[in-house]
Formats: C-alpha cells, structure tokens, sequence
C-alpha cells in the first residue's frame, strides 16, 4: 500500500517515527516548534513531542551546532535543522572541526550520532547568499556521509537511515520541492546510505545526477527518446558514500555519460565521478565525459540571469547530443 | 570549613596533600613533556599547563566523577586531574599506539569516555558549545551531573561563548564554564583583546552568577566549583567562574613568550602554587618535609615509568590510518 505525500510530509514522517522509536531523538533548529517549521516539515512535532524535544533555538548557527554535537557525545541523537544550508556555513566549524572528527580525535572514545538537514540549491529568485548547493563541500570531509534527495519516498527511508546512523549526516533537501508529491509505502521501511536508484533505464547514454536536477534530467530523457535516444537516468541519492558501481555499470553499457550537477563545477561532485568513470570504464568510453553544472558565477536575482545560471533540460539534451556526436 | 554536601569532600589534611600530589604530577609530567619535545620524541604542537595546576587540582576535588569535563588545547594537567593514567598520556605525547587515544590525537586531543573526559580541543572555543550540549545531554536524560566547559581569556572573545551563555541560561543547563584566564591569547594580553577586561562581566549580560577566582591557590578553587557545583545540581542553571592563573611558559614550546617582562614572570613565581601549597602544607604541619620528599619520589619514579612506556610501546600500524573515521569498520574510503 502507498499514498501520495509531499516530499516535507515525508520528511516529517522519517523524524516522527523514529522521534516515537527511540527517546534520544530529538530535533532542534530555527522556527522548528513554535512556528512549525520555516518550510513546515516540522509541522505538528511540537504538539506532538513537546518543548524538551522539539527546540526552537535563537538565530545562533554555530551555538545550537555546538550544542547538538555535544549532545551526540553524551548519548543523544539530535536532528538539527537549518533553515537552509547556506546558515550552516557558520556551522562548519562544528560539523567540519568537531563532528566529523570527534571518531577520529578521540580514537573511538566518542561517536558523534547526529543528523544535519535543512534545504541546499537555488530556489528562484534569492540571490547570492541563499542559492548556493553544499554536497560537494561536505562530501569532502571524512567522517561525515552526504545524503542529497528529493524523492520523497527515499528521502522518509535515507532520512530514518541517516537518524540511526552513528556517524554523523547531512541531508540536503531542497526548499523548491517540499510540496512535490509523489508515492510514498506505507509502513515501517529504511533506504540504505550509500546506494543509487536508477530512475529511468536506457542503452545510448547515463545520465548522472542527484537533488532536483532528477526533473531536468528526466525531462530531458524525455526530449531524447522523441529522438531516438534511449537515456538510462540515475538518481544518485547519496553523495558520500558514492555509489561508484551503479555509474560504471551503467557507463559500460551506455558508453556515454553526462553528469547533471547544481553544484558549481570546480572540484565538485561531477569532477569525482569523472574521476571514477575515467578510472574504472576508460575502455568503455565513447566520448568525454561531459557534465552540466550552474554556471561558475554567483547566483544574482535577476530572472534572466538565474536562467542563464541554472542547468535546464535544453542544456542537458545538448550535452547529450555532443557526447554522441550529433548536430544540435 | 564550609561542610560540602554528599560526595564532595571537606578541606582537611589529606584534601590538601592530595592537592599537592596532583600539582607536582601534572607540573612534572610537563616539565618531561617539554624536556622530550627538545629531544624531538614529542612532536607536533605543545602546550603545557605549567603555572595552572591549582585550577585542576582545586575543580576535581570539588566535582563528582559522573561529571564530564571539556576543555581546549592546553590540557594534559585536565586530563591528568581526571585521572587519566600518565603513561597512556606519555604514549600518546609519543604518538604511540599505546596513547590514551591510540596516538591519533597527540598534546592537544587527550579524550576519556571513562573518566567522562570529552577532550582537548584544538579550535579555541569550540568546545564552549560543545561543553553546552553535553550539558544539555544531561538535563535531556534527568541527571543531576553537571558539565565543566573550560576555556582560556583567548576563548572568551570568541562568539560561541555568546551564543552558548545565552541558551544555556535561557534553557537552564547544568553547565560550569571556567574561563582558565592566564593573562595571554597566544601573545595577545588580555587588554588588548577587548575592553572589557574583567572576563567575569560576560556572564552577567546573560544574569548568569559570574564571579572572579583565585586560580594560584586549590582551596579557593574548590570552594568556588563547590558553590556552583551547588548552585547548578539544584536546578538553578548555569555558572560562570573566570579562574585567575598564570602560565609560565611560552604559548607553545615555539614562543619565547616576548610579549611580557621578566619582572612580570618572576612576579609570578613567587605565587607559584606548588611552592605555595608546600609552604602551606609545612606551616600547618599537614606534613613533614620527609612526607612531601616521599610524594615527590613517588611521582618522579611515576613519570620515569611514563617515559619508559612511551619508549617502549609501538607505533601504530599504518592500518589505523583507516579506523575511527566511522563507526562501520567497512566504510568504502576512496582509495584510488
């Protein structure tokens, strides 16, 4: 049995049945009590679970991190929510210095079982400061895993994961698609860390991608198929641990592959599977790996500008044709 | 004498040789820590606790061991004070497998979960809401332990410290934060980072109780973690003490500490507190000076065996390179 829920919905879902499975679950955050949420994934929780475990904290990022990543050594396992990730940037040095580490420094006396969710990517007109995606940033750091979806069946089952993981994870979510709704089990079930879903098959190229590029994506999918164009589309889920495998099995049978990331290019999650896709399926290769990332710009307002920034489904059908030789 | 509640002891004559055997481990510890990092046995940065070790001494008689205590880089004479075995601390001054944390964090990341030790942490004032949350940890489980976040005057100017007084206070945390204030950020003195000098007024922003403390001298110590250590087990939130101490030595063994006189540090050594609490011990007869030499042998053949451990023991096997990342031993790390 499923129904239809909006990706918050099923966020929340993930939170209340683990917050109702295991007493050291807690979440904390701006507006997450009170107001129910600044995107409402958190709507009804306060009522629910009351002031001690769900906590509206001040605008203090670094603080209330600290505080969570305290917590997690000392037997909780908070959920702390930021309203978007571009506010966890005052953060770092708690998830990066501190939670990523604890493991490490302490040589195993502390674990530090905390989950990092809030909204990553542009969302239309925002601007500089609010637009920005972290995957890459934090997928960086060993100690922490990087979960990235917008599925809202996956993203229930990644998030119910990531809150029983003992390591530390960032979920990124994405403020434009909480009300995207979509077919979600009934019933108690977990997505495993670390595993891609293939959201579309194909034989004549891979398309890679993660978050809400999936539209654009199988947009595009759509487009190439008028053409003649099979695209196998695959929805990494997980930035770390990547899921190298089901890249390069799809790459040994397609020989092309284009990866669609929001990120901007330099360094970033579409540079690593270049990377792995050169190393493990050079001789299956039949032309460059190609990828479409935002532009290497900030994001200014202006509509026009946010267009000419943003990977659409016309960029990605280019691409495609190129990585198959074809006339745009 | 003001008589301590249940589990916190009396000042008498053995609270103050217990005193003294602490001080003189961790100053002796120290002073061999210094004396092999010349050697280059010890490595990496060191920051010794030489001139503080009152403020150790003085905290742990007055607290419980269920309490946990976080602190900064300049750590060995907290973890010491915790009871953390000197050997394993050697060891891990030697980066040896045998280390209190298996020679992966070095001088300033010593961690017990044992002795409710959340560490040393190298990024000044980040422990401060660390030191919050475990506090929170506390409050959240229905205990009555409260949690020591330490940090020194450099700290203090950092903005965590804010963010974590005010929500300490507004959540009524059972939180102690001691500010070790030893007079320099590095080479910075403390008037030069801010004008408020007097680093107990921060806490009175928040209404937290904040109260200055002299950090030469393990009874005056104690008497003030016992009064906040009161004040926070009855419900009452958070307090502040900003503990007065002097380090004797550079910043790191890298700073020949240009940025203050001599006379300013042999002004200090007259107030050494071991020399102190020597004299103390004498004049009330606590002891005789056949009793201390008894102690003081007893910790020099400690500290002997310290070092011939950490000579002894082996290094890590390159493979630990691998493990503490996470939890899982399986972790798929990109090795290619």
């Amino acid at each position: 049995m499923s129904r239809k829920l909006a990706l918050r919905d099923a966020l929340r879902e993930a939170m209340v049945e683990e917050m109702r499975r295991d007493e050291t679950v807690f979440l904390m955050g701006e507006e997450v009590a009170a107001y129910n949420g600044a995107y409402k994934v958190s709507k009804g929780m306060l009522d629910e679970f009351g002031p001690k475990r769900v906590i509206d904290t001040p605008i203090a990022e670094l603080g209330f991190t600290g505080i969570g990543v305290g917590a997690a050594m000392n037997g909780l396992r908070p959920i702390v929510e930021f309203m978007t990730w571009n506010f966890a940037i005052l953060a770092f040095d708690q998830i990066v210095n501190n939670a990523a580490k604890t493991l490490s420094q302490s040589a195993g006396n502390f674990s530090c079982p905390i989950v990092f969710r809030g909204p990553s990517g542009a969302a239309g007109q925002l601007a500089q400061q609010h637009s920005q995606t972290f995957e890459s940033w934090m997928a960086n750091v060993p100690g922490l895993k990087v979960i990235s979806c917008v599925h809202p069946a996956d993203a229930k089952g990644l998030l119910k994961s990531a809150i029983r993981d003992e390591n530390p994870v960032c979920v990124m979510e994405s403020e434009l698609l909480y009300g995207y709704q979509d077919e979600v089990p009934e019933g108690e079930y977990l997505v495993p860390i670390g595993k891609a879903a293939v959201r579309r098959e194909g034989t004549d190229v891979t398309l890679v991608t993660f978050n809400k590029m999936i539209f654009p994506a199988l947009e595009a999918a759509d487009e190439l198929a008028k053409e003649g164009i099979s695209a196998e589309v695959i929805d990494l889920r997980t930035i770390r641990p990547l899921d190298h495998q089901t890249i390069v099995n799809s790459v040994k049978k397609t020989n092309r592959i284009v990866v669609i990331d929001e990120s901007w290019p330099f360094a970033g999650v579409s540079s690593e599977i270049a990377y792995v896709v050169q190393k493990y399926a050079f001789d299956y290769l039949d032309a460059p790996v190609t990828r479409v990332n935002a532009a290497d710009t900030s994001l200014p307002y202006a509509s026009t500008l946010v267009d000419a920034y943003m990977p659409d489904a016309a960029r990605i059908v280019k691409a495609v044709k190129e990585v198959r030789y074809m006339k745009a | 004498m003001e008589t301590a509640k249940a589990g916190v002891k009396k000042i008498n004559k053995s609270t103050y040789l217990e005193w003294f055997e602490l001080m003189l481990k961790i100053r002796r510890f120290e002073e061999r820590a210094l004396m092999l990092y010349g050697q280059q046995k010890i490595r990496g940065f060191l920051h010794v606790y030489i001139g503080q070790e009152a403020v150790a001494a003085g905290m742990e008689s007055a607290l419980r061991r269920e309490d946990a205590i976080v602190t900064g880089y300049r750590q060995h004479g907290t973890a010491i004070g915790r009871g953390a075995d000197t050997a394993a601390c050697m060891a891990e001054l030697y980066g040896k497998a045998t280390g209190i944390v298996k020679g992966k964090g070095g001088s300033m990341h010593f961690f017990s979960a044992a002795h409710r030790y959340f560490g040393g942490n190298g990024i000044v004032g980040a422990q401060i809401p660390i030191g919050t949350g475990i506090a929170f940890a506390e409050k959240y489980k229905g205990t009555d332990n409260l949690c020591v976040t330490m940090f020194g005057d450099g700290a203090a100017r950092q903005g965590a410290l804010h963010e974590s007084f005010n929500m300490a206070m507004s959540w009524q945390l059972p939180v102690l934060y001691v500010c070790e204030n030893n007079g320099y950020a590095m080479g910075t003195s403390v008037g030069r980072t801010s004008n408020i000098q007097e680093i107990y007024k921060l806490g009175l922003a928040y209404d937290m109780p904040s109260e200055p403390v002299d950090g030469m001298n393990p009874e005056a110590v104690h008497k003030a973690v016992t009064k906040a250590a009161e004040h926070i087990r009855a419900g009452k939130g958070p307090y502040f003490l900003e503990i007065r101490t002097y380090r004797y030595k550079g910043h790191s063994v890298s700073d020949p500490a240009k940025y203050r006189t001599k006379e300013e540090v042999e002004e200090y050594k007259e107030k050494d507190p071991i020399k102190v609490i020597e004299q103390t011990i004498l004049s009330k007869k606590y002891a005789s000076e056949a009793d201390l030499q008894v102690i003081k042998d007893k910790i020099k053949a400690e500290m002997d065996y310290a070092v011939e451990f950490a000579e002894q023991s082996p290094l890590p096997d390159p493979s630990e390179l691998f493990t503490d990342n996470y939890v899982e031993p399986d972790y798929p790390f990109i090795t290619d």
